[in-house]
């Protein structure tokens, strides 16, 4: 990928500028403005719900409630719960689940009228005791039926080794909250429903969609074209895309709806609050002996929510005795979603924190400790890795940070006044394939144009499709046209779990291979190419030229204007092998962070972060690290200072806004870098990529966590890590 | 938000008598905070008087004192030079608030009037007594991370967010003010009050009276002054605990300080008992612990808040010592 592997994001211009146009910027004639009212307790019943001030209120057009909706027809199918449950029903019924739980859709002919007709309506409840405090119900966990629990050798086996640590992790609910609101604009035609949404999958919005209306998939249209970031939120359909579309028919007219950022605390997902426990054994010299990682985590009382938070536990080191349990509680909440790096982000804290916390009670350093255990097969699945470079990142990292300024004991290196700390994590996340479908177009302009109805929700999903067109076809990246986001174009995947180059950009790979293909049998057909081997003939920049004979060349504009043709075309699906299937491949990186800490203020500078990372082959420098950063930022945010903070006697948060809710600032991170391995996997898919979005983030607050310890000795097992928990009160000189 | 009328007054007469017809009526200038608490219905005014356009925005340097108008731009106090060179706590304090793009908005009289930023007290769906009185305070035995540890009340434990004030305060600024009555001035401490029985009232200032302008007299403190700010993150987010600090130091003797807090109170905390004990003594290690424990005299937490009682006089610490060595 030499000449495309630098290219700019091809559609940041449209971006800085503002042309890009998001969901809820489509024009549309005849928009009408709505909102959600919310519910004010957390568990409960409607008793009664006074709208008859907001019906009056100037411009509005409809205020819809669970006792005049119409109900969808997909609400009448048998309710089943023995997966994953069902999403919100919304307006279903009086019920109350959660805090903000959506009561009332109020519908006006401007913004305005909307705001104000919201704020008349009035609603009495029938309270019920509500639980909001996983820490109060962590022994009524149940295991769901697709996280089993996990025994490799003997089970709980840490118990007898030499040396060993038991210790006990705590996340806080964290919010997705990307800059983007969740928004939408809904309408009809006929029975057909139209939305403009936040989406990270087309197709599964018109599956959602379609199920909940009684429609075909097929007869749903959606667009999704450009994202200010999901981060996962983008991953479900919400109550409030079905309630604009209830919004719509009712008043027959395209309804917008764009949420409060208030309403994307408590109605979109998060990661959910997660106790673990760890157990670890290692002998004196440093081998893993057994390894237990259990977690309880939150869900909604409605939806079975669950991640792979255990998982990274059963193949990370080399240890012939592991046991991993996961369940869940039922909480008064709404149903989390997975958020960046999910379950693996969650569990890569208590492990790494683990291990670094072993390797301390043996006195070692903990990347030696790590490759003592480090896992020359997945031990898990019994198969080769397909690649594994992860020793290449420890180091990378180590000689960037200056990890051999780093000493074992706590405490014992200073910067002036600052206590100076090192510490890294460790970072994994599988990386996936699906199946995807891409078409591949030759205009007669001389253009390529790549459609797929994937989702491009920030990570560079277009420069990465236009950096491998423009690589195959040999054309430059700004003949390529990407169109994408939308039904109606070739399926592609969901956009979740780093999956999407290895997906689309390989089927934009083989789409545009046999592209290529075709254009070249076209031109041994013409009388230039007709005594020249086919095997000869070869694309480049826009021409078939023969690789013997240079002089000899026809252009793709006039093969096509000769054989009267707009455009050739090649629409493909690709997907993974099964040679593939023989391998386990996952993703690695690892976070170094250098820390300089104020115990008596509290105050944890970031010095230094640097993330390395294997991810096979890099397409695209830029928009990679573009991505590396960013996860790594959310990974500081989870280490430092994300939390939603409820008050359980309420049960509902106490922060939701983004003055409270911290998330980092540029001056929190005093010096980043970003490295990666870039070396082609040779097993995961024809470029050699492996996934990255998800592992960026893996890894990153343990890391700080580490440095933390190693700078003062205090040990944080509850994130984030705010000054309380590491304040000491200064020492008084005599 | 509810329907509201907005008109522009020209001169501070004006705008105290447009006022004055009104019901529900309020003045807005940068509106960073008011925009906020009608959006989340805390207020809900009927009109708004915009006094942006009346003309006290200067800075003025006279002999003896400094005299900032109450609609100059937070800003535009922070960069200027000779407020740098003469009041540099005053600059370091503005500097340290909200963002950028705030303080262009924001406005010095605006500063003194934000309100707390309590959750409580924004959620409307919440208990709080200085937003529905008697309706209880849901900061106490709730999340109060943020909360006072002097002064606060069984009926209120909110604290003013701003960094300027705390600086004034340690300045002995004085605030001067127009009404229906005429012009008085009010001593800079005596302009915010402690919450009590009636949180409601976060400080003197009269109904219907605008604040004018603020003076600060001239002082030793250029050289030898700090403000030190902690908070959850570095840059954008409100104090837990500040400390605003200027000594007057000659031959290593302290000749005059002020000290205050900020993020420990209703209102900005100057901590005259502590000045007393600093007055005349040597600058050692061992004075500023004493005065740090000194001034942490009378503190309570209340959950959440444990920790300021440790970082208290942690910061005060601190920032005596960045002072001193100025």
């Amino acid at each position: 990928m030499s000449k495309t592997s630098n290219i700019n994001r091809v559609d940041g211009f449209a971006k800085v500028t503002g042309s890009a146009t998001y969901s809820a910027e489509y024009k549309t004639s005849g928009v009408t403005y709505a909102c959600l009212v919310g519910s004010t307790i957390a568990k409960g019943r409607i008793k009664s719900i006074d709208t008859k001030k907001a019906e009056w209120a100037p411009g509005v057009l409809a205020v819809i409630t669970h006792l005049n909706v119409d109900k969808p027809v997909g609400y009448e199918q048998p309710k089943s719960r023995n997966n994953f449950g069902q999403p919100l029903q919304i307006f279903k019924d009086d019920s109350i689940l959660y805090y903000d739980q959506p009561i009332a859709l109020v519908i006006a002919d401007t913004f305005e009228r909307m705001q104000y007709a919201a704020s008349l309506i009035k609603a009495e409840y029938l309270k019920e005791t509500h639980s909001t405090d996983v820490q109060k119900v962590i022994n009524k966990g149940k295991t769901p039926e697709r996280s089993k629990d996990y025994h490799r050798g003997v089970e709980d086996g840490y118990k007898n080794a030499e040396v060993i640590l038991e210790e006990e992790y705590t996340i806080p609910t964290e919010v997705h909250n990307p800059m983007e609101l969740a928004n939408i604009i809904a309408k009809w035609e006929g029975n057909k429903p139209i939305v403009y949404t936040k989406s990270q999958g087309v197709e599964g919005t018109r599956r959602s969609i379609g199920g909940v209306f009684g429609v075909q998939p097929e007869d749903v249209e959606v667009h999704s074209e450009y994202l200010g970031g999901a981060f996962g939120m983008g991953l479900h359909t919400w109550p409030y895309e079905i309630a604009a579309l209830i919004g719509s028919k009712k008043i027959g007219r395209p309804v917008k709806l764009v949420l409060h950022r208030e309403q994307m605390f408590t109605n979109v997902g998060f990661r959910p609050y997660t106790i673990q426990k760890m157990g670890l054994g290692a002998t004196k010299e440093g081998k893993l002996t057994g390894l237990t990682h259990e977690a309880v985590a939150l869900t909604s009382s409605y939806e079975d929510f669950t991640e792979a938070t255990v998982n990274m536990s059963r193949f990370m080191y080399d240890c012939a005795n592991v046991s991993t349990r996961y369940k869940i509680v039922e909480m008064d909440t709404c149903t989390p979603i997975w958020m960046r790096g999910p379950g693996e982000a969650t569990g890569s804290f208590a492990l790494e924190s683990a291990i670094d916390e072993l390797a301390h009670k043996l006195d070692m350093d903990p990347i030696e400790f790590r490759k003592r255990n480090h896992a020359e097969k997945d031990l898990e699945q019994n198969k080769p890795w397909s690649s594994k470079y992860l020793l290449e990142c420890y180091e990378g990292g180590m000689e960037r940070i200056g990890w051999k300024n780093r000493k074992n004991k706590p405490g014992s290196v200073r910067e002036g006044e600052w206590l100076v700390g090192y510490g890294m994590g460790t970072g994994t996340f599988g990386s996936y394939r699906s199946p995807a479908t891409v078409k591949a177009k030759f205009l007669s302009n001389g253009t390529l144009v790549l459609q797929c109805s994937v989702n491009d929700m920030g990570p560079g999903t277009a420069t990465m499709m236009t950096a491998i067109g423009a690589e195959i076809t040999g054309l430059p990246a700004e003949n390529v046209v990407i169109e994408m986001g939308r039904s109606g174009l070739p399926k592609g995947p969901t956009q979740g779990g780093s999956a999407t180059t290895s997906s689309v950009g390989s089927a934009v790979h083989d789409a545009c291979n046999l592209l290529v293909s075709k254009a070249i049998g076209l031109a041994h057909e013409t009388n230039v190419f007709k005594s020249t081997p086919i095997a000869n003939l070869t694309l480049s920049n826009g021409t078939v030229i023969s690789k013997d004979d240079t002089s000899k060349s026809v252009t793709l504009v006039s093969l096509l204007n000769d054989n009267k043709l707009d455009e050739l075309i090649v629409e493909n699906e690709s997907k993974g092998s099964e040679e593939a299937r023989k391998y386990s491949i996952y993703s690695f990186s690892v976070h170094f962070v250098k820390v300089l800490v104020n115990p008596n203020l509290g105050k944890i500078r970031l010095a230094h972060v640097v993330s390395c990372a294997d991810i096979g082959t890099v397409i695209n420098q830029k928009t990679s690290a573009g991505q590396m950063y960013g996860g790594a930022v959310g990974g500081i945010g989870m280490g430092l200072m994300e939390s939603l903070e409820i008050d359980h006697r309420f049960g509902r948060p106490i922060n939701n806004n983004f003055a409270d809710y911290h998330v980092p600032v540029n001056a929190d991170i005093e010096k980043q870098e970003v490295f990666f391995v870039n070396k082609k996997d040779p097993i995961s898919n024809p470029m050699g990529t492996k996934g990255l979005g998800e592992t960026a983030l893996v890894g990153m607050a343990p890391a700080i966590a580490n440095a933390v310890f190693n700078a003062t000795g205090k040990r944080v097992r509850d994130l984030p890590i705010t000054l309380d928990k590491i304040i000491e009160p200064s020492v008084a000189m005599t | 938000m509810k329907n509201f009328q907005i008109i522009k007054a020209l001169s501070s007469k004006s705008a105290v008598s447009s006022v004055g017809k009104e019901k529900d009526a309020m003045f807005i200038a940068g509106g960073t905070n008011l925009v906020d608490l009608m959006k989340k219905n805390v207020v809900a005014p009927d009109k708004l008087i915009d006094i942006t356009g009346i003309d006290l925005k200067q800075i003025e340097f006279l002999t003896g004192k400094v005299t900032i108008g109450a609609l100059a731009k937070n800003s535009q106090v922070a960069e200027d030079k000779i407020i740098k060179e003469n009041y540099p706590l005053l600059a370091l304090a503005l500097s340290a608030g909200a963002s950028q793009q705030i303080r262009h908005m924001a406005t010095v009289g605006g500063n003194m009037l934000q309100r707390t930023r309590c959750s409580y007290f924004y959620n409307t769906d919440m208990p709080c007594n200085k937003r529905v009185p008697k309706s209880g305070c849901g900061a106490i035995g709730g999340s109060n991370r943020m909360h006072a540890i002097f002064g606060a009340s069984d009926s209120c434990i909110a604290v003013h967010p701003s960094d300027m004030c705390v600086a004034l305060a340690a300045l002995e600024a004085t605030v001067f003010v127009e009404g229906p009555k005429g012009k008085r001035e009010i001593k800079f401490t005596d302009f915010h009050r402690l919450p009590g029985n009636t949180p409601e009232i976060d400080n003197t200032l009269q109904n219907k009276e605008i604040i004018t302008s603020i003076v600060i007299p001239e002082n030793n403190f250029s050289k030898n002054s700090h403000y030190l700010k902690v908070r959850d993150r570095s840059s954008y987010a409100f104090a837990l605990i500040s400390v605003a600090v200027g000594l007057d130091i000659q031959n290593n003797t302290i000749k005059d300080v002020r000290l205050a807090m900020g993020g420990v109170a209703h209102k900005p905390w100057r901590l005259t008992e502590t000045e007393e004990f600093l007055k005349g003594k040597t600058v050692s290690e061992t004075t500023f612990r004493q005065a740090a424990d000194l001034a942490m005299k009378g503190a309570r937490s209340y959950g959440e808040n444990d920790f300021k009682l440790t970082l208290g006089p942690n910061a005060i610490f601190e920032a005596l010592t960045i002072a001193a060595s100025k």
